[in-house]
């Protein structure tokens, strides 16, 4: 997956969990929950999808890593080569 | 045979909508099976049956809006014949609608009626049915003045005039206002009499939930991503078991005194995307593993957002926790759902300075207030509570 896939995959997950937001505006640092107002159970229902499509299983310690869009995808970039 | 009634769905509920029939007449029903729909101002929720027996015919139909306590179908017991009700309400509502207007008229209620005149047989004198033609009033809806009781061309200018007095109905404004209006409405009633009714206390305590978190992930390390653990639910259950130790936040406040109730049915505060807030109720939270209360509380968010929740978890919730604090704000005050009689809320978990045996380290900590009705409980006891919960998150594994 380049990085663009992997952001528009980012995208769709998230427009189905919060229908009303644009995570387009997202900007590459800031962190996701925080910019689109996800919860805890939201995120996990995130880093699941994104598990299910990728593959990649995103433990707890790594959370503050992929708290934003850039950091998330440079740890997929990562992990899926 | 039993009443199947409108549900009270919260305290803040008078009214719903009967949207659907799940069941035929003549169909076999069980304890808890979902029987019909109801839309509330705050959605649509399954209602569930609580008799063993067969359905009977329906008494309220589809698309009509009653009171709470209004009995909606009979449950017939096995073996009873299944009658269809004597007054149907199509037939009983047109009645009731000629009677409530003839006294709004001012008929005395014990006055001879007389058998409702088919519309041709009012009396009416041609100038005045002319005139009624022309501006647009119904003859049927006018008490006649003149001799008896025929309408005359008074009463129908009179009618025109009164017609044109009455408030237009507001064109951008909806007649009904839409489901988050109506949720609005919903909170600000229950919230109005929270504050109105109930003297609350508040308390507030910072646990160290290091070890508890530490440990979580250690057990989250060892399943599949889907069956992952959330701190909220160390939170939920840590709740449960202090409320074993101090029953008295757990129940209601109804007709003047505390009511403890034996289970933990924890109400919790879910926030809808598009706006408002629900609580459904995780039934009996003292009784479930962390893994069960994960599973309860996923299936909750997940029907909570789809409009598929039930009866039975709108209205039975002895105790309310907000995790408003998962995005963001460090304290809540919350505001208690009544009847209940205590509201937890958990502020966001963040590393803070901690000091403990003379040393200064960073934590991962967690601010838990308690918004208790001192009509029930004292601080003394609502400090016990808070102590006890801190006991009992730090031994997650024995959650």
């Amino acid at each position: 997956m380049t990085n663009d896939q992997l952001k528009e995959m980012i995208f769709r997950i998230l427009k189905e969990i919060a229908p009303e937001c644009d995570p387009v505006q997202l900007n590459p640092d800031e962190s996701i929950r925080e910019a689109l107002d996800i919860d805890s159970y939201g995120f996990l229902q995130l880093l699941i999808s994104i598990c299910e499509e990728t593959g990649v299983e995103i433990p707890e310690a790594d959370y503050v890593r992929v708290f934003t869009l850039g950091g998330m995808l440079d740890y997929l970039g990562r992990h899926l080569l | 045979m039993a009443e199947f009634r409108m549900p009270s769905l919260g305290a803040d509920m008078e009214a719903g909508i009967l949207v659907e029939w799940l069941v035929k007449p003549g169909e076999p029903v069980k304890r808890g099976d979902v029987i019909a729909t109801v839309e509330t101002q705050k959605g649509l929720f399954e209602v569930e049956n609580f008799e063993e027996g067969v359905m009977g015919e329906p008494i309220v139909q589809p698309g009509e809006e009653v009171p709470v306590g209004t009995v909606l179908a009979m449950i017939h017991a096995e073996g009873e014949p299944v009658v269809p009700a004597e007054t149907t309400p199509q037939a009983a509502a047109p009645m009731a609608e000629v009677r409530a207007g003839e006294a709004a008229r001012g008929f005395s209620p014990a006055a001879p009626q007389p058998a409702t005149p088919p519309a041709e047989r009012i009396a009416v004198s041609p100038s005045a049915r002319k005139l009624a033609t022309e501006l647009g009033v119904e003859l049927g809806t006018l008490h006649g003045s003149g001799p008896h009781g025929a309408i005359q061309r008074c009463d129908v200018e009179q009618a025109a005039t009164i017609e044109k007095l009455k408030p237009a109905p507001h064109p951008e404004l909806p007649q009904t206002g839409g489901l988050r209006d109506g949720m609005r409405q919903a909170i600000a009633a229950a919230m109005s009499r929270s504050n109105r009714e109930i003297p609350h206390y508040y308390l507030e305590m910072e646990i160290d939930l290091s070890r508890p978190l530490r440990w979580l992930e250690g057990e989250n390390l060892k399943r599949p991503i889907r069956e992952r653990i959330l701190p909220a639910v160390l939170l939920l259950k840590g709740v449960a078991r202090a409320l074993a130790d101090v029953p008295e936040l757990n129940g209601f406040w109804l007709d003047n005194r505390l009511q403890v109730s034996p289970a933990a049915h924890i109400g919790f505060a879910i926030a809808l995307r598009s706006g408002g807030l629900i609580t459904p109720a995780i039934h009996d939270v003292d009784s479930l593993s962390l893994a069960e209360l994960m599973t309860a509380m996923s299936d909750l968010i997940e029907r909570t957002r789809a409009g598929h929740l039930r009866s039975s978890e709108m209205s039975d919730a002895t105790i309310t926790v907000t995790n408003l604090g998962d995005l963001g704000v460090r304290t809540v005050f919350g505001v208690i759902y009544p009847p209940q009689v205590a509201l937890v809320a958990f502020g966001r978990i963040m590393e803070r300075p901690w000091a403990e045996n003379g040393m200064l380290g960073v934590r991962r900590t967690v601010t838990a207030t308690l918004a208790a009705d001192h009509r029930a409980t004292d601080g003394h006891r609502g400090s016990q509570f808070l102590e006890a919960l801190n006991h009992y998150l730090q031994s997650p594994e024995k959650l």
